[in-house]
């Protein structure tokens, strides 16, 4: 083969393996979902278990704000309360609303969001409306609880924290972003 | 350059070359193409710097002085993005344009016509940034790095930056694939690869990098963009995604850019240190397997620039120990180059005192970033001065002096003039000081908590940002005197001798005419 025709013939092979780089760097987005899935990092959409006879801490008092937020999603959005005050390791229900103002079907999806980031640690959630996919009919209201419990391992400086929801619509038939 | 199109007709090969701009407008030869990546980098160097001289006089004292907050974030994300992808890369591009096929005996790039094209990339790309500016929002604001959620939020400036990764990543890729070919099919007879000169290696392994890494940096933008205008939900958490995502994408390209930024200086320094210290390249294998695995490596620590981001600890320390590992081969670089100069005859001519300098600054430049290896202290130093000091250690010390340094050794080559001795070792020397001037404080900041990439600080950090700031007023100053060092040797430098380095072995010196005539290699060199 003629030095020019060799050299083609690296070109083709080096431009696949650009091509197959580019879809390397996609790939790596399913990839990352199920490490975190695999290893358990992340797993805000997974309920925890609930342990009978809890250490409740009768001394200390947390307080709980509650925050809503909807992003692309013609829902109204609200928790019933806006803030519930606790003792940690004390198991505790609250409750969220969400109303359809169009007259479509809308399949949501929350994502929870905590503050300060470290509650993430010591926030075991029972029951929560994030864990599947919300399908609202028009119009249609609807109240979900949120069971959860702060352990009271919880640092002695943290009087008050933040749950806070985004709903964001899934499109039609998308299943929702923990359904495997 | 000027001596080189002035040889031209002295060699008869009939060339029917445009002349005036078209002349390089429409050029495939290597020699012109690698003539423009230097003096495009250069001038972006200089858009670059002056960039760097805003941050720096807006730090000379607390308080918002000169650059409001918004202006301020977008010099220095620019000032990261402009010298990265507009000087460093293109400048070892440049030096892999002029070198590699003399290097090896070949007439030209393998593929001459895209050579053209990926030069001609850069100034679309570069325009995009600077343009960036002048857009309603202004330029780019969220860091070089451009991690979600700022990056998803800011204006049109943003956008024009993501182009501009485009274009400048389909511009390094086709570069790469370009030098791939060159070294792999178009060497001299007889040139095997373990005799091909250290230069060329390390172009090898960073042009396999850079095909690696550089399609990944261009998926990482384009979810960017469809995250932006295409209602993807790639990094947005509010749309089931993950910006810390982001990061890991960005940062598996991240990593290996370092590399990619670092290795082609390794292959001019280890050129330079041999012909000053008259003697071969101590342990010439054990430097082409340490590159090699240095280029390995690189893509397994890239999660070191996150140890914040709240991973686990198992992953904290996978990554820790790592990123240690790759001072081992990088350790066997710096003592090869010992080893060389180790009872060599040495002389100290401009290009060996840069590439002096650089292993002497590289190599803090090296245990700083060890120590920031180091998880708890990382977290520590994360985002403050002290990383800030630790990269400039490495790119600027490393990288450009390192371009110094081959800018100095090979213009008498590559013109048939020589450079002014003098004023070249002015130029090093006042380079030194400035530079160590500049960014040695930045250490003590780091340390004491001053963060990175905010206009105003406390009170205490005073004294050493007026420090680093006067340092690098004269740093930034000093380059003029190579800019004039450069064209003064270009229009009227001495005549070079035939061979002005006696110690230099590779083929350009010892199978070339100085200059190197337009068309060299057209018959291939024997090599014994």
């Amino acid at each position: 083969m003629s030095t020019s025709k060799i050299n083609l013939v690296m070109l083709k092979k080096l431009f696949i393996f650009t091509v197959i780089m580019f879809a390397f760097g996609y790939a790596l987005v399913p990839f990352y979902e199920k490490f975190c899935e695999v290893t358990g990092i992340n797993n805000l959409l997974q309920p925890d278990i609930l342990v009978e006879e809890n250490w409740v801490d009768t001394d200390r008092w947390i307080t709980v704000e509650l925050d809503a937020n909807t992003t692309g999603i013609p829902w109204d959005f609200k928790p019933l309360q806006s803030s519930v005050r606790i003792h940690p390791g004390e198991p505790v229900d609250v409750l969220y609303e969400i109303r359809n103002h169009t007259d479509r079907e809308v399949n949501g999806q929350a994502i929870p969001s905590y503050s300060p980031r470290l509650l993430e640690r010591y926030l075991k959630k029972f029951e929560c409306f994030c864990f599947t996919k919300q399908v609202l009919k028009p119009n249609e209201v609807r109240q979900m609880p949120v069971q959860f419990t702060i352990e009271p391992g919880i640092p002695a400086d943290v009087h008050t924290v933040t749950i806070s929801y985004t709903f964001f619509e899934l499109p039609g038939g998308q299943k929702a972003i923990n359904d495997k | 350059m000027a001596a080189v199109h002035g040889d031209v007709h002295g060699h008869g090969h009939g060339d029917h070359h445009p002349t005036g701009i078209m002349r390089w407008v429409m050029t495939t030869n290597h020699k012109d193409i690698g003539t423009m990546y230097l003096w495009f980098a250069l001038s972006m160097f200089f858009v670059g710097g002056t960039l760097a001289m805003g941050i720096r006089a807006e730090l000379y004292q607390p308080g918002i002085q000169i650059l409001e907050p918004e202006l301020f974030n977008q010099f220095t994300t620019l000032h990261g993005l402009i010298m990265v992808f507009g000087a460093v890369m293109p400048a070892f591009v440049g030096f892999a344009n002029w070198q590699v096929p003399m290097m090896i005996g070949a007439p030209d790039m393998a593929f001459a016509r895209m050579n053209n094209w990926s030069f001609w990339l850069l100034p679309v790309a570069a325009s995009f940034l600077i343009i960036s500016f002048f857009v309603p929002g202004g330029a780019a604001a969220g860091g070089w790095t451009f991690y979600p959620p700022l990056s998803v939020q800011g204006g049109l400036g943003v956008d024009l930056m993501i182009f501009a990764v485009h274009i400048l990543g389909a511009s390094s890729i086709m570069g790469a694939i370009n030098i791939i070919t060159t070294i792999l099919n178009m060497r001299a007879p007889g040139m095997t690869l373990m005799k091909m000169p250290m230069f060329v290696w390390t172009w090898l392994i960073t042009a396999y990098l850079l095909v690696l890494v550089m399609p990944v940096l261009a998926g990482t933008v384009t979810m960017l963009l469809t995250d932006r205008h295409f209602g993807t939900s790639f990094f947005n958490a509010a749309g089931g995604g993950d910006p810390v995502l982001f990061q890991h994408i960005f940062w598996f390209f991240g990593h290996p850019e370092v590399y990619i930024m670092i290795l082609p200086a390794f292959g001019i320094v280890s050129e330079i240190i041999p012909t000053f210290a008259r003697k071969r390249l101590f342990g010439y294998s054990s430097m082409v397997y340490a590159t090699a695995s240095i280029a390995l490596l690189s893509c397994f620590v890239w999660a070191h620039h996150m140890f914040t981001v709240g991973m686990p600890v198992v992953g904290q320390l996978f990554f820790m120990y790592m990123t240690m590992l790759i001072a081992v081969p990088t350790g066997v670089k710096v003592f090869n180059w010992t080893a060389t100069m180790w009872q060599g005859s040495m002389t100290f001519e401009t290009p060996m005192l840069f590439s002096i300098g650089f292993i002497f600054l590289f190599v803090i430049g090296g245990f700083s970033g060890v120590i920031c290896a180091i998880v708890p202290i990382d977290i520590q130093v994360q985002e403050t001065y002290y990383v800030i000091a630790h990269f400039h250690y490495v790119l600027v010390s490393g990288s450009l002096f390192a371009l110094f340094a081959g800018a100095y050794y090979w213009i008498p080559k590559w013109t048939g003039r020589m450079y002014n001795e003098t004023l070249g070792k002015w130029h090093f020397w006042l380079s030194m000081f400035f530079f160590n001037l500049t960014f040695f404080v930045q250490h003590f900041l780091g340390l004491a908590g001053m963060p990175r990439r905010i206009p105003d600080y406390a009170l205490q950090f005073a004294d050493f940002n007026m420090v680093s700031s006067i340092g690098a007023f004269g740093f930034g100053l000093t380059q003029i005197l190579f800019v004039y060092i450069m064209v003064s040797c270009v229009r009227s430098g001495e005549p070079a001798p035939e061979k002005p380095w006696e110690g230099a072995t590779t083929l350009e010196w010892t199978h070339l005419p100085t200059p190197a005539p337009y068309h060299s290699f057209e018959t291939p060199p024997v090599i014994k």
